[in-house]
């Protein structure tokens, strides 16, 4: 067991999140690498062998761009996002990244109030320490554990 | 005359008033099920290419009533509902799966893959005592086999007596639309579902509005996929519940939006990387880019560019329905264009740039009409037919569905 990896795998974790759930969607693609990998699917996709997304980026630039029509073009009533993240399992320590898998739970608040548990799942993440303290998500997967989706995916997750 | 169409009117106006009551009355949903869903009408149920072999099966639905669809030994198709002859039980507990037989978990009676009644456990009883008299006969209540028609791949089943043949029910347009991108052998690429917190009707209405399209979605007009000033055009079948609206991929027309100020022209507005998400090919050799294709009651065959996928409508009370997306490409692809496949498919689905905010305004109106039961909803945009018309700021699609459901529903 490698604590270090595990820290510093939980800190990107952790700062991901808190951009997102603060509304700090300019910074996700900034936790990327530049041709960072970024998609939401379901658990019954991943299952049955079927390549199919929600959302499927394969680039910064594609991800600044899905921020852009979240602020600019698409419309859905207001909303914010609450998640929270297990403890990061290290699946494998390999020359392209560190495997990692962490469950999440997010909770979804509309402008009325309305609380729901709106998606739990699990993220498998290919990571890399690229500097002393740095670290960047080479790959991100979403893998929802529902296939249903409670009337829109806004947000990324 | 039932009891519903003595005591709820439709607005002496007809087609061009939807009454707000529609969405909201628990009686009519029930009504619904039985005349529109069990009746005279066709509901997709699954792409043949989800039965991918003998012995396979698929759950499925037709209307609120869970249904089971299979592939049996001999690779013929059947459908039938989703409920044991003897206490009523869900007979398939799985969303696919491979099986010779079906069994029903509560007291292990059997079916074979037609839905027929094989095995009752333990009908002679053990040793003399018990078992099921001689003159009792649970074959008379076996669940209800669907009539199945498959066209193009596609899975249709009806319980209606009096349902006209497939393709005289879908015309002659939508044979031939449908044919057209159902151009070689299916092949899954994947699927999800929305929950959309609205009757199933809003959400159809959506889909046949053709007028939204650019208004609500921003991303389509502005990056010119649908602009209503593209040619094209939308077709209305004659009894008005199936529709087709489509447009070329040329942009023909200028600046018509810009200069009528509206929210959904803004040209500052500029995708970083454009040709990683809208890339796409002519795979049909006919120019049309887009073409949303519905089938009363509850069916949606879309192709946006490259990106192809069926809907189904699946109705789970009176303010909630399911929306389940199966996304498919053809055996003949390629890799080149299985991956713009899956860039497109950002456009669509619960997250998609152009349909997310679809499954949001039907839940909108929903809200939106809470207290106004005795209020109508305005319908004229394109005068008051359900002709067939080159124009898509019409509303024609829109009252040919509700000009097929008052005659399935005897208003």
């Amino acid at each position: 067991m490698n604590i270090e990896y595990m820290m510093r795998v939980a800190d990107l974790n952790a700062r991901y999140v808190d951009a997102i759930d603060a509304d700090r969607l300019e910074a996700w693609p900034d936790f990327f690498r530049d041709d960072g990998h970024y998609r939401i699917t379901t658990a019954e996709n991943v299952a049955q062998g079927l390549p199919l997304s929600m959302v499927y980026t394969t680039s910064r630039a594609m991800m600044r761009d899905r921020v852009r029509a979240l602020r600019e073009a698409n419309v859905y009533e207001g909303q914010r996002y609450r998640h929270v993240l297990g403890v990061p399992l290290i699946a494998a320590a390999e020359a392209s990244g560190l495997r990692t898998r962490t469950n999440f739970m997010v909770a979804r608040v509309m402008r009325t109030g309305e609380t729901m548990l709106f998606a739990t799942g699990c993220y498998e993440d290919r990571i890399v320490l690229d500097g002393p303290e740095a670290a960047h998500f080479a790959e991100k997967t979403v893998i929802i554990d529902s296939r249903q989706i409670d009337t829109l995916l806004a947000i990324p997750l | 005359m039932n009891i519903h169409t003595a005591r709820r009117q439709w607005p002496a106006e007809g087609l061009t008033r939807i009454p707000y009551w529609i969405y909201s009355d628990r009686d009519l949903y029930a009504e619904e099920q039985e005349r529109i869903f069990r009746g005279n009408t066709w509901t997709f149920l699954c792409l043949e290419a989800e039965l991918p072999k003998p012995n396979t099966f698929r759950a499925s639905n037709l209307g609120d009533m869970p249904v089971v669809v299979t592939r049996d030994a001999a690779g013929v198709i059947h459908a039938f509902e989703n409920r044991c002859a003897h206490r009523g039980s869900l007979l398939c507990l799985k969303e696919r799966g491979e099986a010779k037989e079906i069994v029903c978990v509560y007291h292990n009676w059997s079916y074979d893959l037609t839905g027929k009644l094989t095995g009752v456990a333990f009908r002679r009883g053990i040793a003399g005592k018990g078992g099921m008299p001689a003159d009792c006969k649970p074959e008379e209540h076996a669940p209800r086999q669907l009539r199945i028609a498959i066209f193009a791949g596609l899975v249709f089943g009806t319980l209606g007596a009096n349902t006209p043949p497939l393709e005289q029910y879908l015309g002659p347009d939508h044979v031939a639309r449908i044919k057209r991108v159902m151009r070689a052998p299916a092949k899954v690429i994947g699927g999800y579902s929305q929950i959309i917190p609205s009757n199933w009707k809003l959400y159809i209405e959506n889909v046949k509005d053709s007028y939204h399209a650019s208004l609500l979605h921003m991303f389509f007009t502005t990056f010119r996929l649908n602009r209503l000033s593209q040619k094209g055009g939308l077709v209305v079948s004659e009894a008005g519940g199936n529709h087709i609206s489509y447009s070329m991929t040329q942009d023909v027309a200028g600046k018509e939006y810009e200069q009528a100020g509206l929210r959904s022209a803004n040209e500052g507005y500029a995708l970083e990387a454009p040709g990683e998400l809208l890339e796409n090919v002519d795979e049909f050799g006919d120019g049309i880019g887009l073409q949303i294709l519905t089938v009363f009651p509850g069916f949606v065959l879309q192709q946006i560019r490259n990106c192809l996928a069926v809907r189904r409508v699946v109705p789970q009370g009176l303010d909630r329905t399911e929306l389940i997306w199966t996304c498919f490409g053809f055996t003949t692809d390629d890799d080149a264009i299985a991956e713009l496949r899956l860039r497109q498919a950002n456009l669509i689905g619960p997250a998609g740039f152009i349909s997310m905010e679809d499954g949001a305004a039907a839940g909108f109106v929903q809200r939106g009409v809470a207290g106004a039961g005795d209020e109508e909803s305005l319908v004229e945009m394109g005068g008051s037919g359900t002709a067939s018309e080159e124009s898509r700021v019409s509303e024609a699609a829109v009252r040919g569905f509700w000009k097929d459901y008052r005659r399935h529903m005897g208003f």
